[in-house]
């Protein structure tokens, strides 16, 4: 029946080299990409700050790291990072424990309300906190004055202390999510044969379970301290009125100051290798510690874990959890959209003030139309682009290994850890003429930027799904008759596809809501949506602002709730 | 129908070389055994035989057609050396239901349209999976996925099948039935088989020449079941095919003693095999040990079992352990009861002497 099977052989040329094979070309198109989105705008980095046409200077270097302001700025950022990091863990060990170990009710609203400080960009909540808590004109500083006759407002977000505790409340479900899937995860036989020996309940948790989920602690802790490192948006939105500057938000200003001049640029380039130095070594850190501390006790599946009675507790306990979690989730939001929907900024906020106006006006406004159209299309040609980058490189690294496969793997995660702001200087060095291509203005840029920062989500979730396939079902294919392109649709593609959709996703979700990066590259036409609620808040729209914010709001919901749905209906089958 | 050849194949995995110049010729339409213990190159030959790896040297045929050569350049790639395969491991493809999995390798070769399920249906029949169709891998058990494997690799080939280790995760009554079903299939069609297995049992049922792999990669026989069982070529085979026992042997005067405690006579003349000038090994198997109380060899019985068929004794001669079997009919001719802790003779039948290896 396989008559034709002994045809000419095509395939000798693989064995002298002359002709790619796909895995090659797989492989050789890996490498280019990596090197074009990724290697090439750091490298741009160092060398634009250490050569001073074409020869090697190091004077600009040493300038920007004297300079007082921006030796300010890296400490308000250290001393930032490491106050959120250990608030941002003491909260979440607190509820994670609360919710993974106690018997307190309302378990899944809670763990719902968890949820929304991951959908939202951490700059709304620091915008609705400035509309609350800023001293002059806060309305919550106001009634306070007002009701109790202060002479001064009791509150002032535009602090150290501010950005601290928005970012906090943005950043503690890291801690949160780890540590409450490690002790869900955690053989319940362990507590209960050290209670069973005659321990506390209290020496329990202190000496079998606290180090148990330590590692897990530590990697949340770890990726608070690394994002609130790099953050841009909160400490922008509070600390630039009362000139309070972190790395980033210094780096912004340097740029945005020069109005676009290459010295500018240099000089935020610069400082950029200073904020990747301190990001790199917070990682260092992460692997010391993350060495030191890891338990094989903690199981794949799932157990029922004796849960501990909180007692006389238990309503207190709820009152506080449930109380703070509104103030750091709720109150926000409808901040927000409350705001969104006032005559003018600075009116009480009673009903004869509201209107629906603003929204009104932000479907007129050309500026919002194309900032949605915008991120929606960087979104999902992000999305698509990087999913199939993804999945592609998380090939080449898991099945084909060829060599340099560790360069592969550690070039497609660098961009993980390196500051948005960072990469966004590395592709405006790179692709606004200095290499021969001129993307500056358009929508490209952005583009190639958020590739570069997003391809790791895509590249991870494919290489996770990737090591589940044995390369048996590939090979079985081939003797079944399939090419090898064949069998990588026919077999490999469909059983990786869910963790395609979900890479996806994991890049659509956040280019959305993108502020750090495209607020350096974004033309008078290439708005985001990002970017167009920030802009238009710094220049004194506020109610239009918040306006905005809540239609991104709604936007963002729709989307999440989209992808559940989707993501649910592929667990049904 | 077609016939395989190897030739001078070496196949390493970066430094470590696993088969090292292995030739091997299969003829067209007899199933040929491949066994050897586990690592010892079995599944890699396969996969190079398939076009899944490149050897480092040597020239594959399949039907006097070169598919594999390092020297004149040819790799014939997988798809197109029209091999069936069962994988160790089923590989059945789990996002297709078992109606799609036998029916793949047929649209990948261009099988009629109308032709497709009749022949997908028959193979399923042959490896009574009929009436699972419409079931996806994930509801079936490891012998079933098996099964799907088997009738998969039918459809691919009707010229060559290479079976890896296929009937393991099977029960003792499904082992029995599948393996007659391969013969019978195999009679119907002629379809040449390649049969991978370290389960002895299985192979000498089934195949009719069997090649008998070291660990170190090296063929160290090849022939029928009875050639394997009754002449092992060494000691590796001797001791790889059912259970075995040795024991150290000297000669003295032309005589040939046991190596252990006074040195007791154990053949009065030299015996052919045996290694003159050497140091040699006697293999005995556990039902060639016969109980005599005339014998000069004295053992100790360390335990015995009774399984229902036969006994089963553990021995101690000279402080090395031995096991002897005694059927129904040995204890019929000597109804004497022999128990741990008595004192017996021991007489060797059907022995095999071999040259002590160096590592043992």
């Amino acid at each position: 029946m396989i008559g034709s099977k002994y045809r000419v052989n095509r395939d000798m040329a693989r064995m002298d080299g002359k002709k790619f094979s796909l895995d090659k070309v797989l492989t050789i198109l890996s490498f280019v990409i990596l090197i074009v989105v990724v290697v090439i705008p750091m490298v741009m980095i160092v060398y634009n700050t250490f050569f001073f046409e074409g020869k090697f200077d190091t004077s600009l270097f040493t300038e920007i790291i004297m300079d007082p302001a921006n030796v300010t700025a890296m400490w308000n950022t250290i001393k930032i990072a490491l106050l959120v990091t250990l608030f941002g863990t003491v909260v979440g060990l607190f509820f994670a424990w609360l919710l993974g170990r106690s018997d307190i009710p309302l378990k899944g609203l809670m763990r719902s309300m968890f949820t929304i400080p991951y959908m939202f960009p951490p700059f709304f909540g620091a915008m609705a906190w400035e509309l609350l808590l800023s001293p002059r004109s806060g309305y919550l500083n106001k009634w306070l004055m007002a009701t109790f006759h202060l002479s001064q407002a009791p509150f002032n977000i535009n602090s150290i202390g501010g950005i601290i505790f928005v970012e906090c409340s943005y950043y503690f479900p890291f801690v949160f999510m780890q540590v409450v899937s490690a002790l869900e995860r955690m053989d319940p036989t362990l507590e209960e044969s050290a209670r069973i020996a005659g321990a506390k309940q209290w020496y329990v948790i202190r000496r079998i379970t606290m180090p148990l989920v330590l590692p897990a602690t530590s990697a949340g802790a770890l990726l608070i301290l690394t994002s609130s490192l790099s953050h841009f948006g909160v400490p922008s939105i509070l600390g630039f009125s009362k000139k309070i500057y972190t790395l980033p938000t210094r780096i912004y200003q340097l740029i945005s100051r020069a109005s676009g001049s290459f010295q500018g640029i240099r000089e935020g380039a610069a400082l950029s290798i200073l904020l990747v130095i301190v990001v790199m070594l917070a990682l260092w850190l992460q692997k010391v510690v993350l060495r030191s501390g890891s338990y094989d006790i903690i199981k794949g599946k799932s157990m029922r874990p004796m849960l501990i009675k909180l007692r006389g507790a238990k309503i207190p306990l709820l009152i506080v959890s449930l109380l703070s979690l509104s103030i750091i989730v709720l109150v926000p939001l409808v901040m927000i959209i409350l705001v969104g929907m006032l005559k003018a900024y600075g009116l009480p906020l009673t009903l004869e003030n509201f209107t629906f106006d603003n929204y009104l006006n932000l479907f007129k406004s050309k500026m919002v139309q194309d900032s949605v159209v915008n991120s929606l299309t960087l979104s999902i040609s992000a999305g698509i682009i990087a999913m199939f980058l993804g999945v592609m490189i998380a090939y080449v690294i898991q099945k084909i290994k060829p060599k340099g496969k560790t360069a592969l793997e550690i070039i497609s995660i660098l961009p993980y850890s390196i500051p948005g702001i960072v990469l966004a200087i590395g592709v405006i060095l790179s692709w606004s003429g200095a290499l021969g291509v001129n993307l500056y203005n358009t929508l490209w840029i952005i583009l190639v930027a958020y590739i570069a920062r997003y391809l790791a989500f895509s590249m991870k979730s494919a290489s996770a799904s990737l090591q589940q396939v044995h390369y048996s079902l590939e090979d079985a294919a081939r003797t079944c008759g399939a090419t090898h392109f064949e069998s990588l649709t026919d077999v490999t593609l469909p059983l990786i596809r869910p963790a395609m959709i979900s890479g996806f996703f994991l890049i659509f979700l956040p280019a959305m809501r993108e502020l750090t990066t495209s607020v350096l590259l974004y033309g008078p036409y290439t708005r985001t949506l990002g970017v167009a609620i920030y802009s238009l808040r710094s220049d004194g729209y506020i109610v239009d602002a918040s306006a905005l914010a809540s239609l991104a709001i709604v936007l963002i919901i729709i989307c999440n709730a989209v992808v559940n749905a989707i993501v649910k209906d592929r667990k049904k089958v | 129908m077609a016939s395989v050849r190897f030739e001078h194949v070496s196949i390493s995995y970066g430094p470590k070389q696993v088969v090292k110049d292995f030739s091997l010729s299969v003829n067209d339409g007899e199933i040929m055994g491949i066994i050897g213990p586990s690592g010892c190159g079995k599944t890699t030959l396969i996969r190079a035989l398939c076009g899944l790896i490149k050897p480092e040297a040597g020239d594959i045929y399949i039907n006097d057609q070169l598919v594999f050569s390092v020297e004149k350049r040819v790799n014939i790639p997988p798809e197109r050396r029209g091999i069936g395969v069962v994988f160790q491991d089923y590989a059945v493809w789990p996002h297709l239901s078992v109606w799609d999995n036998v029916c793949y390798p047929m649209k990948k070769h261009k099988v009629p349209k109308d032709e497709i399920p009749k022949r997908a249906a028959y193979a399923l029949e042959q490896v009574r999976m009929t009436g699972y169709e419409k079931h996806m891998p994930a509801q079936l058990s490891g012998g079933q996925q098996q099964r799907v494997a088997i009738a998969r690799s039918l459809v691919s080939s009707d010229e060559l099948i290479v079976l890896d280790e296929p009937i393991t995760n099977l029960d003792a009554k499904l082992r029995e039935e599948m393996i007659l079903e391969i013969q019978m299939i195999q009679q119907r069609i002629g379809t040449t088989i390649i049969y991978i297995t370290h389960d002895q049992e299985a192979a000498l049922q089934l195949c009719d020449r069997i090649a008998v792999m070291q660990p170190d990669g090296q063929i160290c026989q090849i022939g029928s079941d009875e050639e394997i069982i009754r002449q092992p070529a060494n000691r590796f085979v001797y001791s790889f095919i059912g259970v075995s026992n040795f024991l150290p042997v000297v000669e003295k005067d032309g005589k040939v003693c046991l190596g252990l405690g006074d040195e007791p006579v154990l053949f009065d003349k030299l015996p052919e095999g045996f290694a003159v000038g050497k140091k040699n090994v006697m293999g005995v198997r556990p039902m060639d040990i016969v109980f005599d109380q005339q014998s000069a060899v004295r053992a100790d019985i360390q335990r015995d079992t009774f399984l229902g068929n036969q006994y089963d004794y553990q021995v101690n001669l000279g402080g090395q352990e031995l096991r002897v079997e005694r059927n129904a009919l040995d204890v019929l001719s000597d109804p004497t009861h022999y128990a741990a802790g008595q004192e017996v003779g021991l007489r060797f039948l059907n022995v095999k002497f071999y040259e002590e290896e160096a590592q043992a």
